[in-house]
């Protein structure tokens, strides 16, 4: 199972979610970010900036595993 | 021709001068920092009479370049004891720019009887104007309206609350939005207490028929004008309903939480539990939701493109505060274990009223939290330690003089402060690079002075892993940039188009070469900026700052930061490399 949190702009994709609350999703071992954005939540890659696994920036072919949090982010910034 | 504005508050003269020819192509903090260097004693009390105030917009500001509304204000700062630089938008630097004033210079201090006075600047001169008693001791959402009915509805007002004429050093200077609100602060620094000491509650800048901005070459600037416009109107980021216009600063919430990075209950944890519950997101549903005069994508001075700013509803619609920024939020939410922005916004707007910095007032708070005046996350407590200071309390005096001061006071080892200014919202042990520009920044911890998080957290100028610890160069390269965009009269948010898109760069600079007549090209960035940062790392040194003072607070190095359990590991000789060259 890992956690998964869509964030600004993305969080069209699953309107039933509160801002900030998580998907819980059972994954096949190796599935990476890329593969969970297109085949599990339909989100295109070219609308996602920044993607945290456990609080490390990591790329789209990075391969997921049981226990991690996922944040999924647009372009953000501020200050 | 532009003039300098001399304000003498020993003899209460007013007088102007011709530009000198060494001032002619600075602005801005470039000015700002170079007339305090050449006219305050670097050390001399910051409240005393040889301190001064300096009032500049910036290169572009008040012509048609888009979100360059900016108003620079300078001197010896009581927060840090260094030199000095905040900015601010609202309407005071469009207006002065177009009185034709290029720096309004406030020196001495009146004699004894607490006279206080108000400055009125137009097209005709200057004027000094004994204060009314109605004007003084109150809120400034009491005090704004009466000066507007007294001045006109079409002036700006640069002035300070309570906070200021008590002379706490976190008083901020206060400059009225578009629709009049005492909302904008030029904050950091404890700026407002030296204007109080001086006894200058306000300046009113009523800019009817004023000369306007000249530009020597119109060409070029339109030119680069039309380039920077479409890099802001492109970007994913600063284009309208992008991310800063649709959500405001406090976008940044979830994603420096995510990263772990997010200083929670006085800097003991990265991540906050109630994160969401303060972020951007939840501050766009809810005027949604709360209709009324909710909204986002408010603009803070006219002409900007970006409009990050917002104006966050009560429950029955009407107005609670604008604006409820990531940093202010951060600072009464999660740092006090707060996830309410009901409470963060009152919080926000106890601060506009009394004339306080909201980044240094939430960091204070927290910081009696952790002294146990208040258990984290009790908002009625906050609010009522945040009414201590309206009061003028000994313990409002106390929590007013901000965060370095309440944690001697009530003894607290985990205190959040560089050179005695409060750090924002990124936690450094989980963000080096910003550490970094904490540590080094001219001005004690302040995140605009080198914005490393752009390319640390955001991919703003490429990607760049946060656990890295040798990133000098890329703090001194930060800085530099920064100071010349904090000449140019822009707000720093046009960096992240500018850093993303090479043309609007160029406009930047070109913006500057038209209204100037220069020839700058990109390598001038880097030189001016460079410049600007030597200048006023020379006057802290006389002021008696070494590389002693640039390092973070002592815990940051021993206690480690949960969720990825990391101390401050830069290595001293790393943080004394950012300015040896």
């Amino acid at each position: 199972m890992i956690e998964i949190r869509l964030y600004a702009t993305l969080g069209r994709y699953r309107p039933e979610l509160k801002v900030g609350e998580p998907l819980f999703l059972n994954l096949d071992q190796g599935t990476t970010v890329k593969r969970v954005l297109q085949e599990v939540l339909g989100i295109p890659t070219e609308v996602v900036k920044t993607v945290f696994v456990n609080g490390i920036y990591r790329e789209l072919d990075h391969v997921l595993a049981d226990g991690d949090r996922v944040g999924i982010f647009p372009p953000v910034a501020g200050g | 021709m532009s003039k300098i504005l001399r304000v003498n508050m020993t003899d209460l003269t007013t007088k102007f001068e011709s530009v000198p020819e060494k001032y002619r192509l600075t602005a801005g903090r470039g000015l700002t920092s170079a007339i305090t260097c050449d006219e305050v004693p670097p050390t001399c009390h910051p409240l005393g009479p040889n301190n001064k105030i300096v009032y500049a917009s910036g290169i572009t500001t008040g012509t048609a370049a888009p979100t360059s509304g900016r108003i620079s204000i300078g001197g010896k700062s009581p927060l840090t004891g260094t030199i000095k630089e905040t900015n601010s938008g609202g309407m005071a630097g469009q207006k002065l720019a177009r009185l034709g004033i290029k720096a309004i210079i406030l020196e001495g201090q009146p004699k004894g009887n607490g006279q206080q006075w108000v400055l009125k600047v137009d097209k005709d001169g200057a004027e000094l104007l004994p204060t009314a008693d109605e004007w003084l001791g109150k809120g400034l959402y009491e005090t704004y309206p009466l000066l507007f009915d007294r001045f006109g509805e079409r002036v700006a007002i640069i002035g300070i609350g309570v906070a200021g004429e008590r002379l706490m050093r976190n008083a901020g200077i206060c400059v009225n939005d578009p629709e009049n609100r005492p909302a904008r602060y030029a904050g950091r620094g404890g700026m407002g207490a030296v204007m109080g000491s001086k006894g200058l509650k306000a300046i009113i800048l009523d800019d009817k028929d004023g000369p306007g901005v000249p530009i020597a070459n119109k060409k070029v600037f339109d030119t680069g004008r039309k380039k920077l416009l479409e890099a802001l109107r492109t970007h994913a980021v600063t284009k309208p309903g992008g991310g800063l216009n649709t959500y405001g600063t406090a976008v940044l919430v979830n994603i420096i939480n995510e990263a772990g990075g997010f200083p929670t209950r006085n800097f003991r944890e990265g991540r906050f539990e109630g994160a969401a519950r303060i972020s951007g997101e939840t501050i766009h549903e809810t005027c949604e939701n709360r209709g009324g005069v909710g909204m986002t994508g408010h603009g803070c001075s006219p002409g900007c493109v970006i409009k990050c700013s917002n104006v966050y509803p009560k429950p029955d619609g009407s107005e609670l505060v604008s604006v409820q920024e990531y940093e202010s939020v951060w600072a009464f939410g999660a740092h006090c274990g707060i996830d309410d922005l009901d409470i963060t916004g009152e919080c926000i707007r106890l601060c506009n009223d009394y004339g306080l910095d909201t980044i240094e007032a939430g960091v204070t708070i927290g910081v009696a939290m952790e002294a146990g005046l208040a258990n984290f996350g009790d908002g009625k407590k906050a609010i009522e330690l945040m009414q201590e200071i309206g009061k003028g309390t000994p313990l409002g005096h106390v929590l007013g003089n901000g965060a370095a001061v309440t944690a001697r006071v009530f003894g607290v080892v985990r205190c959040p402060t560089v050179k005695g200014q409060a750090i924002p919202a990124y936690d450094p042990r989980a963000i080096k690079g910003i550490g970094i520009t904490y540590a080094i920044s001219t001005m004690g911890a302040d995140h605009t002075s080198g914005y490393t998080i752009a390319p640390e957290m955001l991919g703003v100028s490429g990607k760049v892993d946060q656990f890295i610890v040798e990133k000098a160069d890329m703090a001194r390269n930060f800085q530099y940039a920064t100071a010349f965009i904090d000449i140019s009269g822009h707000c720093l948010f046009i960096a992240f188009a500018i850093l993303d898109i090479p043309s609007g760069l160029e406009g930047m600079v070109e913006e500057c070469n038209g209204v100037l007549g220069t020839n700058w090209t990109l390598d001038d960035i880097g030189r001016i900026g460079g410049e600007i940062i030597r200048m006023e790392r020379l006057f802290n040194e006389a002021a008696g700052f070494t590389t002693a003072h640039d390092r973070l607070p002592e815990f940051m190095k021993y206690e480690k930061l949960p969720p990825h359990n990391v101390v401050f590991d830069v290595p001293d000789e790393t943080l004394d490399k950012v300015h040896a060259t």
